[in-house]
């Protein structure tokens, strides 16, 4: 990074740290919380739109269309969810080469599960065999995103199906009064005034996906825990910067991340309910709108 | 192998009786059963000390919390805050660190002339260390819940104590504390059954597994590495767990109504039960 950095071994005190912390690996370990922050991005809306899917089916008049939502989001009671972590990033990496087998060696006649082995033919493996490291990496980060989603979108789910059975029943019924349908109902009363119900459950859930983040090293992914343990384990005279066991400092690092991380949540979300509780017939905006006149 | 013969090599084989080789080759559906059951000693190892414990502790932060005093409310406030606010999984991992690095940095301390060396190298072991970090993590949990039940103790029990004469600890001890736990006791519940599904991450953090004596998720994911089906050995643990959670659930009923053993049947406040929230 700096033209000091040239010679490691020279420097001490403040060099030595600015050139170690700027070294190719931190650079790495920095790009990682990218890691977390695009996991975030992505499994939030995703299971949000999960969530709202399972509510609205659990909502709906066919019954089987209820039977799944409801069994969707009481999933994942009663378990924890690491055993989901674990149990479905598998059964998602197998069931998709099964289903990709299925379609491109038809004629495949030996069983798939032989004894210990999941045997898939050589056209199916999903990514191929001679991908390179990326497509590898990308594939496995997705299932990571895909099974957060499911998991967290039950979750969503449990909330949202709340929140929309909060909405006070006169406004419904004078949706309905004006002639609206069902789906005008919904879609015009239900849903814009759920979202204040949902809030607080929903920011809940919120708090709870960004402590969840760290799990992704369990599933094999290189986020910030790993390089933590990667870089903070003791170097010896081989290496460029040698230092003892840091591990411990990396990761009080990390608490400290995710404390303000958290923190500075909590603020954002505040916010939004201040400003999604405007003008709706909670205690909330009742307070709003005394404050006002 | 036989059921029995799995039951009698495998039933106690998370504390290191039985057989000392974990199953390979053909593993059987009894073998898996077995094992995972036994693994699940050490979740309810975990899950029950730290609870116990971890309530006391939780009442005094809780009514730390509530001090008007800065100089008691502020630890309070941040302690809570520190185990709130960043993941479990973290907190082993740094609690780990710093329980190998406690030993070697040369701490030692000295009761009565008595040097404790033995004693941190106990606490990176996962039975003393790992129950530190759930019980203080608990303990964080549960403390907001009691500080949320204490602030929501109606005006006129408190009221109604005064006009009675009672005041200090006969107060608090008669009327304040039981209300509280009265009004926390649903929530509580919740932070039980998250509490006994946070012990399935303890050998997932750093805290090894030794001599493979590990906890049910430990056998599971060994089960589903050497099987390479995952659909049997998670789908047990899951089992397990549901009944582990309706015990805890039918436990903290019967104590749900020895609280409110004074109210009419009818008016009771039942326990709703929404455990599914991660920490």
């Amino acid at each position: 990074m700096f033209e000091f950095c040239a010679d490691p071994s020279s420097l001490d005190g403040v060099r030595w740290f600015s050139c170690y912390l700027t070294n190719g690996v931190h650079m790495l370990f920095y790009q990682s919380f990218l890691t977390v922050f695009t996991l975030l991005a992505i499994a939030a809306p995703l299971s949000l739109a999960f969530g709202f899917a399972a509510a609205t089916a659990s909502r709906a008049r066919f019954l089987p269309a209820r039977i799944l939502g409801k069994g969707y989001t009481s999933m994942v009671r009663g378990v924890p969810d690491i055993v989901f972590f674990l149990f479905f990033v598998l059964v998602l990496d197998q069931g998709i080469e099964f289903i990709r087998h299925s379609i491109t060696c038809p004629d495949w006649d030996q069983p798939i599960r032989q004894g210990a082995n999941f045997l898939v033919c050589d056209a199916a493996r999903t990514p191929q065999g001679n991908a390179p490291q990326w497509v590898h990496e990308g594939y496995n980060f997705g299932l990571a995103i895909f099974t957060y989603a499911i998991v967290f979108g039950a979750f969503c789910g449990n909330v949202l199906y709340g929140a929309m059975g909060a909405v006070p029943k006169p406004q419904i019924e004078t949706a309905a009064a004006y002639g609206m349908s069902q789906r005008q109902v919904f879609w015009r009363v239900v849903v814009p005034q759920m979202w204040v119900y949902a809030l607080p459950g929903l920011s809940n859930i919120w708090m709870i996906l960004i402590k969840a983040t760290p799990l992704l090293f369990l599933l094999g992914i290189e986020d910030i825990v790993y390089w933590a343990r990667e870089i903070g384990g003791s170097r010896n005279s081989r290496f460029a910067y040698p230092h003892p066991d840091w591990r411990f400092w990396y990761f009080l690092g990390l608490l400290v991340f995710y404390l303000g991380f958290t923190r500075v949540s909590e603020i954002v979300l505040a916010r939004v309910t201040r400003r999604l509780t405007r003008g709706q017939a909670t205690a909330g905006g009742e307070a709003m709108r005394k404050a006002a006149t | 192998m036989t059921c029995a013969e799995a039951f009698q090599a495998y039933a106690l084989r998370s504390l290191g009786i039985g057989e000392r080789a974990l199953p390979q080759g053909d593993i059987t559906l009894c073998e898996q059963f077995v094992l995972i059951g036994s693994g699940m000693i050490w979740n309810v190892y975990f899950g029950v000390l730290a609870l116990c414990f971890g309530f006391f502790f939780s009442v005094f932060l809780a009514i730390s919390k509530a001090s008007p005093r800065r100089l008691v409310r502020k630890p309070a406030e941040w302690f809570i805050f520190l185990f709130r606010g960043s993941p479990l999984f973290i907190q082993f991992f740094m609690a780990y660190e710093l329980f190998v690095m406690l030993p070697r940095l040369g701490v030692e301390f000295e009761i009565f002339g008595l040097a404790i060396e033995a004693e941190t190298r106990w606490l990176a072991r996962a039975w003393l260390g790992a129950l530190i970090v759930l019980f203080l993590n608990t303990s964080a949990y549960a403390a907001e819940i009691f500080y949320g039940a204490l602030q929501a103790v109606p005006k006129g029990d408190t009221e109604a104590a005064d006009a009675y004469g009672l005041t200090g600890w006969k107060k608090f001890r008669r009327i304040t504390f039981p209300t509280t736990m009265r009004l926390a006791w649903p929530a509580y519940t919740n932070e039980a059954i998250f509490m006994f599904h946070a012990t399935a991450l303890v050998y997932f953090s750093s805290f090894p597994a030794f001599q493979q004596r590990g906890d049910a998720l430990y056998y599971a994911t060994y089960f589903a590495d050497r099987t390479f089906n995952p659909f049997i050995p998670y789908p047990i643990v899951a089992i397990y767990f549901v009944m582990l959670t309706l015990v805890i659930i039918t436990i903290f009923n019967l104590i749900n109504n020895r609280l409110n053993r004074h109210l009419p049947q009818d008016t009771r406040r039942r326990l709703r039960i929404r455990p599914n929230l991660i920490r």
